[in-house]
């Protein structure tokens, strides 16, 4: 979640109202049958980003990915890369690779007829052949298992031979499908590290589709969420966290506590509150002015919230409740509290010391606290 | 080491007994001294160097090859296509009419397909003058329209079980679509292609009935030089010349397999 800060302003082109778009993805659809895979997408990823789209399944974005690539041809819209629109070019003659969930490797061909096998196509000299693949074996660190076919190596090491498959041609635009969705959980987490050092280093335009939110969040500059064919929000994993444009991102990126209920007092730069299933109202901050009685949603972030153990006066927001759940997870624990009116609120408390850890036990009757600018006022 | 019962082991010789010793006893037969087929008069290999001398016989062998070979390798190339277009053009027009009306031959009974062929020839040598007469060409035709059906079959669910990202992939990584079925497509459906081959050539070399309907006069194939034989009175030449044949089945099975295994370990 540190992504954002750690990239100077000048690495975010977005920003920037100049920056020429390197893909346009413009008013995309597609329907197979009755149902929209795709619904008016349009989007635009810059030069050298790690760019994902993230949702759950059937959701669209693999109908999206292999559109970009050609595989499958969209009802209408358009698709530019750097400028050429590719929308009705095959995808063989496109600058564009794609790395496949299954990996696709051809079973009857060594590591390196793979890696190779792009690069035949573009009749490309011999000696400059094996000059580009000895790169790729480097890149993915996969010299020695040069000879192999796919079916003696081991599942990260067929990742490695279909990533380096796909760089082979230098392509403009990777696309990758669930590029770590058959890897275990302890190999993934590596290889999402490795993933970002060899995108960095080939400086190519990364397209990744995924519904691990977590990959997303860690791999990408940007991330689009999408839902139902469209796409809900488009932003930096750090904006999507703490900015969520509406409910299904708040609710589908990290965990959430959701508190619905109505304005009844409009204040400076700030609105009261009252939630349905709570006694006390609460203070969000909302710059524009709310009609009085406009229904709204606040979404809190567990780890926003601070516990007590007396009321806290001094605080604009408090909610109490009992505590029903604990679940330890080593670097934080997770309480769940019920209110006297019977909500649920959901509290992330960090173990920053070994010795003085929370000492809240089931049954506990205790307060939670946040800051008007803690949460997010969601509209509808 | 777990005991295995002793029930399994005589369940497995009986069946390999069943299967194998009317083939056992063949060829055993076929190393008889006798003229009569079923008393044993000591060993002798009489009957091979008989066999060289019957050009009948060696004819009518060299026909049914002939016509096994042909029809298998036309087979495998219609069948292929066809299980292509079943399985990898996607839903079009006339679709599950061509995937029944290539299974139809499986389920017809063969004397059906042997008389329907023979009417086709006469009519149409009637019509357009081709073929003249009936012979090896006419019999191959028909064969490979039984075979097809099988080749089809084989090659669809081959197709079916693979990946078809590899096809994609392939295609991404800049080949044209031609390029894509011989550099991809082909040699990992290629033991399909073999295992469709090889039942064509045992459907087409096994073949009486369609056979005896299409031949000609100076187109004899084994099974019917053979079955008239028995008709006369067996000799132990068709012994020997049943056991010869069994070796060459048996050496390129064999050959076939060991090739198919040696070059593609997995099944993906």
């Amino acid at each position: 979640m540190a992504q954002a800060s750690r990239r100077p302003a000048a690495l975010e082109p977005w920003q920037d109202a100049n920056a020429r778009p390197f893909l346009r993805i413009q008013n995309i659809t597609k329907t197979f049958g009755n149902t929209y895979a795709v619904d008016d997408v349009s989007c635009d990823v810059y030069q050298g980003e790690f760019f994902s789209l993230l949702g759950g399944s059937g959701c669209g974005k693999s109908t999206l990915l292999r559109i970009l690539a050609g595989l499958e041809t969209p009802n209408s819209g358009r698709i530019l890369i750097d400028g050429v629109d590719v929308t009705n070019m095959p995808p063989y003659e496109r600058p564009v690779n794609m790395m496949f969930q299954s990996y696709a490797l051809f079973p009857h061909m060594t590591v390196e007829q793979n890696i190779a096998f792009g690069l035949k196509q573009d009749r490309m000299p011999k000696a400059q052949v094996a000059e580009r693949v000895d790169a790729m074996l480097e890149l993915v660190k996969m010299r020695e298992l040069r000879a192999r076919r796919p079916d003696q190596l081991s599942g990260g090491q067929r990742q490695r031979v279909a990533l380096a498959r796909s760089l082979a041609k230098q392509p403009k635009l990777l696309l990758l499908d669930e590029p770590l969705g058959a890897l275990d959980k302890k190999l993934r987490e590596h290889t999402q590290f490795e993933l970002m050092t060899i995108q960095e280093r080939v400086g190519t335009t990364f397209i990744t589709v995924t519904h691990d939110q977590e990959e997303a969040m860690t791999m990408s500059t940007r991330v689009a969420v999408m839902d139902a064919g469209r796409i809900v929000q488009v932003n930096t994993p750090a904006n999507l966290y703490e900015f969520p444009a509406n409910r299904f991102v708040a609710e589908f990126i990290g965990s959430v506590n959701i508190i619905e209920g109505r304005v009844i007092e409009q204040l400076d730069g700030e609105v009261r509150i009252q939630a349905d299933g709570f006694e006390n109202s609460f203070v969000m901050d909302h710059l524009d002015p709310l009609p009085l009685g406009t229904s709204v949603a606040v979404a809190i972030r567990p780890e926003k919230l601070s516990v007590h153990d007396e009321r806290p006066v001094e605080r604009p927001n408090w909610v109490q409740g009992k505590v029903v759940d604990i679940a330890y997870l080593g670097d934080v624990s997770i309480y769940h509290l019920l209110t006297p009116l019977g909500r649920t609120v959901r509290v992330q408390i960090t173990h920053e010391q070994r010795y003085e850890r929370p000492h809240y036990r089931w049954e506990d009757e205790v307060f939670v606290s946040w800051d008007s600018e803690d949460g997010v006022l969601l509209l509808g | 080491m777990r005991q295995r019962p002793f029930a399994l082991y005589t369940a497995m010789a009986f069946g390999y007994a069943f299967l194998y010793l009317p083939i056992l006893s063949l060829i055993v037969y076929s190393f008889n001294e006798s003229r009569l087929v079923t008393v044993w008069a000591g060993f002798s290999t009489r009957w091979y160097g008989e066999l060289f001398r019957n050009e009948s016989l060696l004819d009518a062998a060299m026909n049914s090859f002939v016509v096994a070979t042909t029809a298998a390798t036309f087979s495998v190339t219609l069948g292929t296509l066809a299980g292509l277009a079943l399985s990898r053009l996607g839903r079009f027009r006339g679709r599950t009419m061509l995937s029944i009306m290539t299974s139809a031959p499986l389920v017809m009974p063969e004397v059906m397909l042997g008389l329907s062929s023979l009417l086709l020839f006469v009519s149409m040598q009637q019509l357009i003058g081709w073929p003249d007469g009936r012979g090896i060409t006419t019999i191959t035709i028909a064969h490979v329209t039984l075979c097809t059906s099988y080749v089809t079959i084989i090659v669809q669910s081959r197709l079916a079980q693979l990946d078809e990202s590899l096809e994609e992939a392939a295609m991404d990584l800049g080949a044209r679509p031609w390029k894509v079925f011989f550099l991809v497509t082909l040699p990992v459906i290629a033991p399909a292609l073999i295992a469709g081959w090889l039942l064509a050539f045992t459907l087409s070399l096994d073949d009486l009935v369609i056979a005896s309907f299409v031949s000609g006069p100076d187109s004899t194939t084994l099974p019917i030089e053979v079955y008239s034989k028995v008709r006369l009175g067996l000799t132990p030449e068709v012994n020997a010349l049943a056991t010869l044949i069994i070796v060459f089945v048996t050496a390129v099975i064999t050959l076939v397999g060991w090739i198919v295994h040696r070059s593609k370990p997995s099944r993906t």
